[in-house]
């Protein structure tokens, strides 16, 4: 809904903004909040938003508070403000993706799960109109009810602080991210730091960036704001291609006025007037907040020219990608921005010395930018108590595979995987064995058993050749074969190379290809050496770091799991049993009656045996045809 | 610089390999380390384009240990490097083992058999086997575009170095061909996959000049030739272009710019031709032809600048690109086709071939002469002019098929009637050259000093764009010569925008003008010079320096282009 807005034009107008938004906000007796994320939205949450606010409009409820409206109305807001209604909100991701759609109510806390249209009446009844929790939504394991969120295992051993306002107020609303705090680093970026001060800041906090690298922000910006050139670019990678990965994704969706102010702050410290947006086109519903985002901040003023009253203009665009991967490679990012085909040029220039169009750039990812504002506002010092010495902060992960519990979670840097995956995610699925977690995406490598204890951070991953690159953490139980993840992120490599340079063009190719042949059963026992000789030159000789650490999976994975490899190809044999060209047909000895219909079926004569007794399969006649397992009326024969 | 500051300039220095180089302004260590002697193997970097880093062969290795790519590398004072280790020549190996892999391993058939850098690394790192073989690697067979006159695309061949993507867009402007597709299914592509010849091509043929590999190789023509050179029925004539007689010899050993058109006119009758004349005669044509109507555009005040009219893959450029300009571009043929007109229609007349079949084959530097020969404009009655282009480097290949021995042969003459060239024309193989030829015409004062300082009012040398004010009369003229298209586009655009004037505008496609053809034997700047050299000794040498002093043309214009001049050396594109 479009409505005219007066623009702040000086810090007291933001602030008295501020001090009205919470005023209305506090009328709100309780607050619904519905997650209107990409998974959630999927779920159905977006049709039960409508459902509870026709609802309650049906029982006569005010839920259609709109605080911007306040503001114009301010010469008479007593009265409004004495009438005591429901917020029902489109709100941020609440990390719990596994049990969505969620619904969470305050400020009793309750969260529902796996919520249906069906549901909407008895939660209007028992929690809006009543004070109690809709039971059979809650949270249960063992025997327990969890009614409210802060009870729930998954997150007890998270924080807040990048999420903190994810899932506590309306992402389409700038009125309700300005009552939270919002554009109060912009404030003091404004009128209390200068442009060093904030650089010094972002240093002292010891931010490093989230996108992989894990370079020190507050130092790029410095070189940056150095720079000779007086046209420089501030540049947001949101093109967040991991498989399994969708932090970025759900700052964007839920949080986009975070990420747009932390590109203002970086705009004010490096002396840059423009700012870029990379989204990844398959994320329509992020840039459909953002470009939202953007509306209303320009309508306060808190984007464009003589921002709150000060020289300082700014203003952010957003460019969508076309779906390569590559296209988060720095120089390929800005390339594609400017029009040219996504494909990493040599450095040097680096991107803060000749970034976009020549320009020197800061270039972050979402969710560095995200963390500004939060330095910003509880000072560097206060931020370093967070995480480790080496790497401050909190680090959102991405949890996913065969974890009992998915979804987005933001912990202290140095939390240990075993914290993760068995405190948070509730431990292996279907009472599996824990083999191993992916981190890092397809540059990453594997973290197994011996690294439970390990903390991830920068530091520490690097010493065990894994990296945490942008926060997916894929969890694999025993029953995944790590030559078929190796191949799997090989495959995806080789198909997202952008082909330029030949060690990673034609390497990753020659590595999948081997890959193929060892989980086809045509592989031999020299090709472990070949791949890590591969993986040796791809690695030292890339033009850059998807190239680099394109051979990471594979390395890991042969480090830690090399006897897989090797009953692969020696024996022929996935000792996970998935790879199906391994899988050998068999005949369950207890269960075989002797009937002797699976050796006449058999094409090839492979099958033998005396009527009445156990038959066997000869493996080296088999040809894998199934029929014997089609017309085994006992299910004796087996494959695996 | 006073001398105190020259003392306190400090020079810097880098270690190559345990020897110390002197740094002077190389731009990265790929240069320095070739200063310092090595041949360090590369397939993507060529000093006149950008620097791409995609072949990763000239790694070298630092102090540390760490693998550089050195043409991405900057020089930097006492940077030492390693050229030769361990590490490295696995890596290079590694990477000539993967491209090889993925390329069609034909080089037996293959078009660039013998020239190819590909095999020319794989023998240098003795690459004896590979082992990326089999169903899991294989890679589709993609169809060869035939399209063009001039040049045949097999991506089979390609490895990818983008060398031709960076020199169609950034020597010509042109763009037509880039990449597509990721990971090993990227290839170079026309948009939208079109054939080439449906493009924005001009055929220059640059891209084929700088490919490695036969992925881009210069249409062959020789078959054709040596049909017509084998039926009794055909008189087959050969016209040889300036520029080819200073880079001919360079195959077969003898320095560039060494003049063996003598040597060339021997081979060719070896080979069967049965008149061999010079393009300088059909140069010197166009020199008469396009001062008179530059002298009557001065006049007129009409339609200038005067675009200058030799280069056939600049007309093609203006076509495409700026055919709001054919009006200024004169309208003179090239010097090809004018001597490929006049030397059938002398032949009809003195029936000098016993009625014969008079068969035109044209000895060019170009490839885009091959596109020219068969356009319609250049037909008349349905015969062409010229029947057949080839280019330096296929006559290169018929005398090695022929068995001539290059070195042996004693130089000859060629052939009357057109077999007198004045210096004017023979200097139309190199840039600045038509300008010069050009001037010595329009210029009032003939005496030889006049005509020797034209060389100095700043028309030669091989830069890209140069400018020169000569006066006629009382009238100052400005001229700018250019090569390279994208040179030339930048001035059209300035002209476009009113902010220069130019009277006369001699443009060439090919960075350097002819002597650096497509059709060429590849040369970078320095090789380009010395051939430009050559061709300027070879005007030093003639007897008659102006075009107008041919003593062949008075016959000409008496004989056969009496009335008809404007049928048989104009043309309207």
């Amino acid at each position: 809904m479009e409505r005219n807005v007066k623009k702040f034009t000086s810090r007291a107008d933001l602030q008295e903004a501020r001090y009205n938004f919470v005023s209305t906000l506090n009328r709100q007796k309780k607050k619904v909040l519905i997650c209107a994320e990409t998974g959630c939205v999927a779920g159905g949450s977006l049709e039960i938003y409508d459902k509870l606010k026709s609802l309650c409009r049906e029982r006569g409820i005010d839920c259609a508070v709109e605080l911007g409206r306040e503001l114009e109305k301010k010469d008479r807001p007593v009265e409004i403000m004495g009438k005591e209604s429901i917020g029902i909100k489109k709100s941020g991701c609440h990390g719990f993706c596994e049990m969505g759609p969620l619904i969470r109510i305050e400020p009793a806390g309750w969260l529902f799960l796996k919520v249906k249209l069906e549901d909407c009446q008895e939660i209007l009844e028992t929690s809006i109109v009543g004070d109690r929790p809709v039971e059979r939504l809650l949270f249960r394991q063992g025997g327990a009810t969890y009614p409210t969120r802060k009870e729930i295992p998954f997150y007890q051993k998270q924080i807040g602080l990048v999420r903190a306002q994810s899932g506590e107020s309306d992402a389409e609303s700038i009125e309700e991210y300005i009552a939270g705090g919002g554009y109060a680093a912009l404030e003091k970026a404004l009128f209390e730091f200068s442009p060093e001060r904030i650089c010094r800041e972002i240093c002292e906090a010891g931010l490093r960036g989230r996108g992989g690298g894990g370079f020190p922000t507050g130092r790029k910006w410095d070189q940056v704001r150095l720079q000779d050139e007086p046209v420089r670019y501030v540049v947001c990678n949101g093109d967040e291609g991991d498989p399994g990965a969708f932090m970025d994704r759900s700052i964007m969706e839920g949080d986009p006025h975070r990420l747009l102010e932390g590109m203002i702050v970086a705009g004010v410290a490096t002396g840059a007037r423009e700012g870029f947006i990379y989204v990844r086109a398959e994320y329509p519903l992020a840039i459909r907040r953002l470009n939202n985002a953007l509306r209303q901040a320009e309508k306060y003023g808190l984007l464009g020219e003589h921002i709150l009253g000060t020289d300082f203009p700014f203003t952010i665009h957003i460019n969508q990608g076309a779906g390569a991967f590559v296209c988060g490679e720095g120089s390929a990012l800005t390339a594609s921005i400017e029009g040219n085909r996504g494909m990493p040029r040599v450095k040097p220039p680096r991107t803060v010395e000749q970034g976009l169009f020549g320009k020197p750039t800061v270039l972050n990812n979402v969710e560095t930018f995200a963390n500004v504002p939060v330095i910003i506002n509880m000072t560097a010092a206060e931020y370093r108590k967070i995480g480790t010495v080496d790497s401050p902060g909190t680090k959102i992960f991405s949890l996913t595979g065969n974890v009992r519990h998915t979804g987005l979670i933001e912990v202290p840097m140095g939390t240990t995987l075993r914290e993760i995956v068995f405190d948070i995610g509730g431990g292996i699925k279907n009472d599996r064995a824990f083999k191993a977690v992916q981190i890092g995406g397809p540059s990453g490598g594997c973290l197994t058993g011996e690294h439970l204890d390990l903390p991830l951070d920068f530091e520490s991953l690097k010493k065990v050749g894994a990296i945490i690159g942008s926060g997916g953490l894929v969890v694999m139980d025993e029953d995944t074969c790590m030559v078929d993840v190796a191949r799997f992120f090989m495959k995806f490599t080789q198909n997202e190379s952008c082909g330029k340079c030949v060690p990673c063009r034609e390497g990753t190719r020659a590595m999948l290809g081997i890959l193929e042949r060892i989980v086809e059963g045509r592989g031999e026992p020299k090709d472990i050496d070949l791949l890590l000789e591969l993986e040796d030159t791809i690695s030292a000789t890339s033009l850059c770091g998807l190239g680099k650490t394109a051979g990471s999976p594979v390395v890991s994975t042969i480090k830690y799991f090399r006897d897989e490899y090797n009953a692969h190809v020696q024996e022929k044999r996935c000792p996970a049993g998935t790879c199906e060209a391994l899988k050998t047909i068999y005949i369950d000895a207890p269960l075989c009656r002797g009937c002797a219909r699976c050796s006449r079926v058999c094409p090839v004569g492979a099958i033998s045996g005396e009527v009445k007794q156990t038959f066997i399969i000869d493996v080296t006649k088999c040809i894998k045809c199934k029929a014997c397992l089609a017309t085994c009326k006992f299910g004796a024969i087996k494959e695996g | 610089m006073n001398d105190n500051e020259m003392k306190t300039v400090k020079k810097e220095f880098m270690w190559v390999d345990g020897r110390r180089v002197e740094l002077n302004g190389e731009r990265n260590v790929l240069e320095v380390v070739r200063q310092a002697g090595v041949d360090l193997p590369t397939f993507c970097y060529h000093s006149e384009l950008s620097v791409y880093g995609a072949c990763r062969m000239c790694v070298v290795e630092d102090e540390r240990g760490q693998i550089l790519a050195s043409c991405q590398t900057p020089p930097k004072d006492g940077l030492k490097v390693k050229t030769s280790t361990p590490k490295l020549q696995k890596h290079r190996k590694m990477i000539l083992e993967l491209l090889l892999s993925s390329h069609c391993r034909d080089c037996t058939t293959c078009p660039k058999n013998g020239k190819c850098l590909l095999q020319e690394l794989a023998i240098r790192f003795s690459i004896t086997g590979i082992r990326f073989n089999g169903e899991s690697f294989k890679r589709h067979d993609l169809p060869i575009d035939n399209s063009s006159f001039s040049i045949v695309r097999n991506p089979n061949k390609c490895i990818l170095c983008g060398d031709c993507v960076r020199m169609c867009a950034e020597v010509q402007n042109v763009g037509a061909i880039d990449f597509k597709g990721r990971g090993s299914g990227m290839m170079v592509s026309t948009a939208f996959g079109d054939p080439i010849i449906a493009t924005d091509c001009v055929h220059c043929g640059q891209c084929a000049a700088v490919c490695p590999t036969g992925a881009i190789t210069v249409k062959c023509d020789c078959p054709a030739v040596w049909k017509d050179l084998y039926d009794g029925d055909k008189q087959v004539i050969a016209q040889v272009a300036p520029a080819v007689r200073v880079a001919f010899g360079e195959e077969f050993g003898l320095v560039s710019g060494e003049n063996v058109m003598g040597k060339i006119v021997a081979g060719l009758r070896m080979l069967g031709f049965d008149r061999v004349y010079d393009t300088s005669l059909g140069a010197d044509l166009t020199v008469m032809e396009e001062s008179a109507e530059f002298l009557e555009r001065l006049r007129s005040k009409e339609n200038l600048p005067l675009f200058t009219s030799c280069c056939p893959a600049w007309i093609c450029f203006m076509e495409k690109r700026y055919p709001e300009l054919k009006d200024l571009v004169s309208s003179c043929k090239s010097p090809m086709q004018m001597l490929g007109a006049v030397i059938k229609e002398h032949a009809k007349r003195h029936d000098v071939g016993d009625s014969k079949t008079i068969i035109n084959v044209a000895i060019m530097p170009c490839t885009a002469k091959k596109f020219e020969a068969v356009r319609e404009e250049f037909y008349r009655d349905g015969i062409a002019d010229i029947d057949h282009v080839i280019t330096t480097q296929e006559l290169v290949k018929m005398f090695r098929e022929a068995g001539i021995v290059f070195a042996d042969l004693e130089p000859e003459a060629p052939d009357m009637p057109f077999g007198i060239h004045s210096g004017a024309g023979v200097i139309f193989g190199v840039t600045g050259g038509v300008s010069e030829a050009v001037i010595r015409r329009v210029a009032e004062d003939k005496s030889m000093e006049a005509i020797l300082d034209i060389a100095y009012t700043g028309i030669r040398g091989l830069e890209g764009a140069k400018e020169a004010e000569v006066t006629v009369g009382d009238e100052k003229l400005k001229i700018a010569v250019v090569n390279g298209l994208k040179n030339i586009d930048e001035i059209i655009k300035k002209i476009l925008a009113g902010e220069v004037h130019y009277d006369f505008i001699e443009a060439m496609a090919c960075p350097g003008g002819c002597v650096g053809g497509g059709g060429q034997p590849f040369g970078l700047k320095p090789v380009k010079k010395s051939r430009s050299d050559g061709l300027y000794r070879a005007d030093k040498l003639s007897q008659i320096r102006q075009s107008e002093e041919n003593p062949l043309l008075a016959g000409l214009y008496k004989g056969v282009l009496r009335g008809r001049a404007k049928e048989l050396l104009h043309v309207h594109y």
